[in-house]
């Protein structure tokens, strides 16, 4: 047998837990750095994934397949295919990068990285399991030290937005649990493998698709999060510590879109075409809608929090579409969004660690006094509103013309979501000329520039979506052959 | 040359690079490899002039960029003479704003800065020129957007400078969703967005009329943002907020006229579409005439200068609207040299005497010659006087509006031609000639230094000379070499160019009357047409228009939204959870009150009970005895009865 690597991409982040819990009481420094090691591993180990990955195959690879439970036809089934390897890369990248950031936590150390490590592995089982049931328990998981990370080490209401996103999240996956229940009993023999489930596709009635669909659909639509539940998102983000914001957008949300990449669009295909344009229309409200309720924000991490809805209406409107084009832009615009909704997040914290606050007013014309990080905030500002030459770019124009292409949804869709650029540009400007130009708030005379560390944890951000916006090819090698794959399962 | 045109993009990138990373606390560093690199760029574009002059191509490089599987947009180069033409103008303009700016940035603070933003532009708007595709296009287009974005807001300490940034990039970028609408249009008919790919498509009718003249109105609604068209023409005189030598390059010379350069890229539809060149050809000639009837009045010479961009820039679309390849993109190259020559020389006035407003200036002929000189060349290039550069692309544009038979246009043309000559020159005698009307500013003044001084004369000699190669009686002119289909001659019109020289020394003669003898007061003339004079001064009321209306509506609507998502959507989250934790309040009422309830109550029934007999159980044998006795009578009397 081959080596297990993703096994060890997953197990990794929850041997570091254990290692980090078993230290002594008050070894403040010694857990930043055990959580380093145990996260830089699975990160190393990420980049042996992408070299050894076969781009020009649809076929699950580095695939793990134990008996689990027997009796009941669970597997220990793991596999990466041009869909999983990007978000496992995304995961281990933003894992490690929060975890530098995470450097400035002071009250219970121990406690929160052995939580974060806990956070990174169900991440990576989330984009690793190809069993339902190992997919269902990784995406439980997740909850619990997100809840924990939110309720102990947030802001001021963060009892309240810890509950609301552990309950909301749990009300989806019960339903989509109940999808995971009918699926099981549906088919003869029973299983769980998820890629048997999609090979058996065809054989699925039309309504048990379009509810279990439903239910899936309700399940993910939540963390991803679709227009109207996304409300638990601004609280969560506003609350969580800065690390915890960019896991949370950079991976979370993410999770939503893969489970319906992976589960419910190939194994549901004629819901996938039925429901279309409802969808498209989800995604088409959710970029206008989130764009102008991000200009209305007051609060920089409030800002970033609506624009991820905004930003993520993308990636529905280009599921909706079901084409070639339009489902690559969505890996784009998953990507994308993760590395530079990331970026922004850190780039909040680092503000909000020196100044204490993030009411836009607040600030104005500090430009002047931190250059280097009114550059780099520009830069992912601009990366943000689509400028081409960076990631965002590629990903919405990959939607835009994969969905005004598509024969399953109607055009004005498309088009009215076309404004979305502008408004985007317009509040992402608007943000930029509140907190950096105009003259300058001698508040502000000693704010400090943005340090050597968190420098560090940025460029890596800014060299990929500026790579990926200038030679898309790095990115399309991974999916091309998964996603042409997904869209023959649905479309015949 | 052109097999390797990349490099003349990169080369300023490069330079960009270096800037920020290396060098971006050393203005001399600076300074020198941005200049390096933009006169390097020169060179070769004049290498590669030469090789189009003997092949004119079109030569066509492309390169993979997004490949996905029943989906590739390559990116491609595209080299003709007009691109070649384009290439030019970009590179000696720049390498004249560079120099320039090494005088006129003197002592900035952020003067590094500054020139690795000018680079970072040339980059841009090279590789607009150079690019092959809409999409490749659209991509350095947005560039070039967030070049001038930074460099309008270069002083972004002053509020004016940072609201006309976000005015201009918020601006440009509604027109370019059009332009982006345009692509997708193109793509789903066409399934191309290559230049060359797309042409022969139109070419071989394969697209019908109906498509084309949406993609062609879609396309130059992005070149009615970026070449401040009418309705989006707002931005650009809120652009003069950033360095004059940004204001010569991008904001009348270069960027501006890519909407002009795109509009001429999309020519094969317009020789289709009847309804696109009739969109483009009525809303070129209504900005001409809206902005020069602006520059009239204003007070502020960068203003005026840029009201004439627009209104030079309408003259162009005008051009192109009726079909005038030639004569639109050659009054686009005359153009660049001789509104880059008035910007700096504008610039060259405001370093000396401080300030934008012509009414304190006066007089400054005798104190700065040479900025004088040049600007009276330009001026008298502009308004069309024969021999300069002027004289000739404009004739073309008159002649290419009346062959086609469009005698409405031409007579907004030849109006708009006398309105011109008459606000440049009014802007030369109040800034040249006369008495000092601030005395103070007028001793201070001087000449300014030659690195600012010579890129004014190389461009005065290009505005007099640049024209010449487009003389009408010159078989190997300009109009055979840029055109693109067949070689293409017509002959000039005599009668046109008199009365369009009579038109222009009118103007020339009305200003001279009015701002140098005086012997008709402009203040009794604009009491005279009051309503006129303040219509005109407040720019068409257009600003507060768009304020009033759209403006308002977006900050409208972002609040209605925002109370909807807290007070509807986040409140019956919140209904649920509360519902939730009232429910199982409720449940757990009847959890204590009842179940438990029965539970304990069981319980205490026992006590109760148990301690009701325990006051039996007390101890005495008396009363024992007592109770069997009872007891005993009682079973007696029960066997009795």
């Amino acid at each position: 047998m081959h080596f297990p690597i993703l096994t060890y991409m997953v197990f990794t982040p929850l041997v570091g837990m254990l290692a980090v819990m078993v230290l002594r009481k008050g070894a403040d420094n010694a857990a930043r750095y055990t959580s380093l090691f145990f996260s830089l591993i699975p990160l190393l180990l990420s980049f042996i994934l992408l070299a050894e990955f076969d781009g020009s195959t649809a076929k699950m690879q580095f695939v793990e397949y134990i008996s689990w439970i027997p009796s009941l036809g669970i597997h220990y089934y793991l596999g990466a295919d041009g869909i999983s390897v990007p978000m496992l890369f995304l995961t281990a990248l933003l894992s490690f990068v929060s975890i530098i950031a995470s450097f400035g936590i002071k009250i219970r150390v121990k406690e929160y990285f052995a939580f974060f490590l806990l956070l990174e592995f169900s991440m990576m089982g989330v984009f690793a399991a190809l069993d339902l049931f190992l997919f269902y328990v990784f995406w439980e998981i997740m909850l619990v030290p997100m809840y924990f990370l939110i309720g102990i080490w947030g802001g001021p209401r963060k009892e309240y937005a810890a509950i609301k996103f552990f309950l909301y999240t749990l009300l989806g996956s019960v339903l989509m649990l109940v999808g995971i229940i009918a699926v099981y009993f549906y088919t003869e023999p029973h299983t769980l493998d998820i890629m048997e489930l999609i090979h058996r596709s065809s054989s699925y009635g039309h309504t048990f698709q379009l509810i279990i669909f439903a239910a899936f659909f309700f399940g993910f639509a939540v963390k991803v999060p679709v227009w109207p539940f996304h409300t638990w998102l601004p609280d969560a983000h506003v609350e969580a510590p800065t690390a915890v914001s960019v896991i949370l957008a950079g991976v979370l949300l993410k999770m939503g879109i893969y489970g319906m990449l992976r589960v419910s669009y190939p194994m549901f295909p004629k819901a996938a075409i039925y429901y279309a344009i409802p969808i498209a229309l989800l995604g088409m409200i959710a970029i206008i809608y989130g764009a102008f309720v991000s200009m209305a924000q007051k609060d920089l991490k409030k800002l970033v929090a609506y624009s991820s809805v905004s930003h993520m209406g993308y990636c529905m409107l280009g599921l909706a579409a079901l084409t070639t084009a339009s489902f690559s832009g969505v890996m784009f615009q998953m990507f994308s969004h993760g590395v530079l909704t990331g970026a922004m997040f850190l780039l909040v914290g680092v503000i909000y660690d020196r100044a204490h606050t993030r009411e836009i007013a607040a600030f104005g014309g500090i430009g002047a006094k931190v250059p280097i990080y009114a550059g780099v905030f520009t830069l992912f500002g601009m990366g943000s509103l689509g400028l081409p030459g960076m990631s965002g770019f590629v990903s919405e124009f990959l939607t835009f013309v994969g969905s005004y292409n598509s024969p399953y949804i109607q055009r004005w869709i498309v088009i009215v979501s076309i404004l979305g650029v502008v408004l985007t540009a317009g509040y992402i400007l608007r943000m930029i000329q509140k907190v950096f130009l105009g003259p300058f708030n001698t508040r502000w005379e000693n704010l400090t520039e943005i340090n050597g560390r968190e420098i560090f944890t940025v460029v890596p951000l800014g060299i990929l979506t500026i790579l990926i916006g200038v030679y898309p090819k790095v990115l399309s090698y991974f999916i091309s052959a998964s996603i042409n794959n997904v869209i023959k399962i649905i479309t015949g | 040359m052109i097999e390797h045109s990349y490099i003349i993009a990169l080369l300023p990138l490069v330079s960009y690079v270096l800037i920020v990373f290396f060098f971006s606390k050393r203005d001399k560093v600076a300074s020198g490899i941005a200049i390096t690199a933009v006169l390097i760029s020169f060179v070769l574009s004049v290498f590669a002039l030469f090789e189009t002059l003997a092949d004119k191509g079109p030569h066509i490089i492309r390169f993979e960029w997004i490949v996905i599987p029943g989906f590739s947009l390559p990116l491609s180069i595209y080299f003709d003479p007009l691109t070649s033409v384009m290439l030019l103008v970009v590179t000696i303009v720049s390498s004249c704003v560079h120099i320039y700016s090494l005088g006129y940035m003197h002592g900035d603070p952020r003067f590094p800065r500054f020139f690795s933003f000018l680079s970072l532009f040339t980059f841009s708007m090279l590789g607009l020129v150079l690019s092959g595709s809409f999409v490749g296009t659209y991509i350095f287009w947005e560039l070039v957007g967030l070049t001038s974005y930074l460099l309008i807001g270069f002083w972004f300490e002053k509020s004016s400078a940072s609201n006309a940034g976000k005015k201009a990039f918020i601006t440009t970028k509604t027109g370019d969703l059009g332009f982006l609408l345009g692509l997708l249009v193109m793509y789903f008919f066409a399934h191309t967005l290559d230049y060359q790919t797309f042409y022969s498509l139109v070419e071989n009718n394969q697209i019908s009329a109906g498509v084309l003249t949406a993609i062609g109105i879609l396309l130059f609604m992005g070149a009615v943002g970026k070449s401040a068209q009418f309705p989006l023409h707002v931005w650009l005189p809120d652009a003069m907020e950033g360095p004059t030598p940004v204001s010569a390059l991008i904001h009348a010379a270069t960027m501006v006229a890519a909407g002009v350069y795109l509009t001429a890229r999309i020519m094969s539809i317009i020789v289709v579409s009847h309804t696109a060149a009739m969109t483009i050809a009525y809303i070129g000639a209504f900005t001409a005439f809206m902005a020069a009837s602006i520059a009239l009045v204003q007070n502020d010479i960068k203003r005026v200068l840029a009201y004439s961009t627009i209104s030079q820039l309408g003259y162009m679309m005008l051009a192109l609207g009726v079909g005038g390849y030639v004569s639109g993109t050659f009054h686009l190259m005359t153009h660049a040299f001789f509104k880059a020559l008035l910007f700096l020389g504008a610039g060259s006035v405001i370093h000396a005497v401080h300030t934008n407003d012509i009414n304190e200036m006066g007089g400054l002929q005798k104190k700065m010659p040479i900025t004088a000189i040049t600007f009276y060349i330009a001026s008298l290039s502009i308004s069309g006087i024969f021999p300069l550069s002027g004289f000739w692309s404009k004739d073309e544009i008159f002649g290419a509006v009346m062959r086609e038979g469009h005698y409405f246009l031409l007579i907004v043309a030849v109006l708009v031609a006398g309105m011109t000559s008459f606000y440049m020159f009014r802007l030369c005698f109040l800034t040249f000639t006369g008495k000092p009307r601030d005395q103070h500013k007028y001793d201070h003044s001087h000449e300014s230094p030659k690195n600012m001084t010579y890129p004014l004369m190389v461009l005065a000699f290009l505005s007099i000379f640049a024209g010449w190669v487009g003389i009408p009686w010159l078989h190997k002119g300009y109009s055979s070499f840029v055109f693109f289909e067949h070689p293409h001659h017509e002959s000039p019109v005599i009668w046109l160019m008199i009365i369009s020289t009579i038109v222009a020394l009118s103007g020339i003669y009305l200003a001279y009357l009015m701002y140098y003898k005086r012997s008709i007061d402009p203040v009794k003339v604009g009491e005279r047409f009051k309503p006129i004079y303040t219509f005109l001064l407040n720019k068409w009321y257009f600003d507060e228009l768009y304020m009033g209306t759209v403006i308002k509506f977006v900050y409208w609507f972002m609040e209605v939204l925002y109370r909807f998502d807290v007070g509807i959507i986040d409140w019956f989250v919140n209904f649920v959870g509360r519902f939730g934790l009232f429910n199982s309040r409720l449940w757990q009422t009847f959890d204590v009150y009842i179940i438990d309830g029965a539970v304990n109550g069981a319980g205490y029934l026992t006590r109760w009970i148990s301690g009701g007999l325990r006051k039996i159980q007390t101890g005495q044998v008396q009363n024992y005895a007592f109770v069997i006795f009872l007891g005993v009578v009682l079973l007696i009397l029960f066997r009795v009865m």
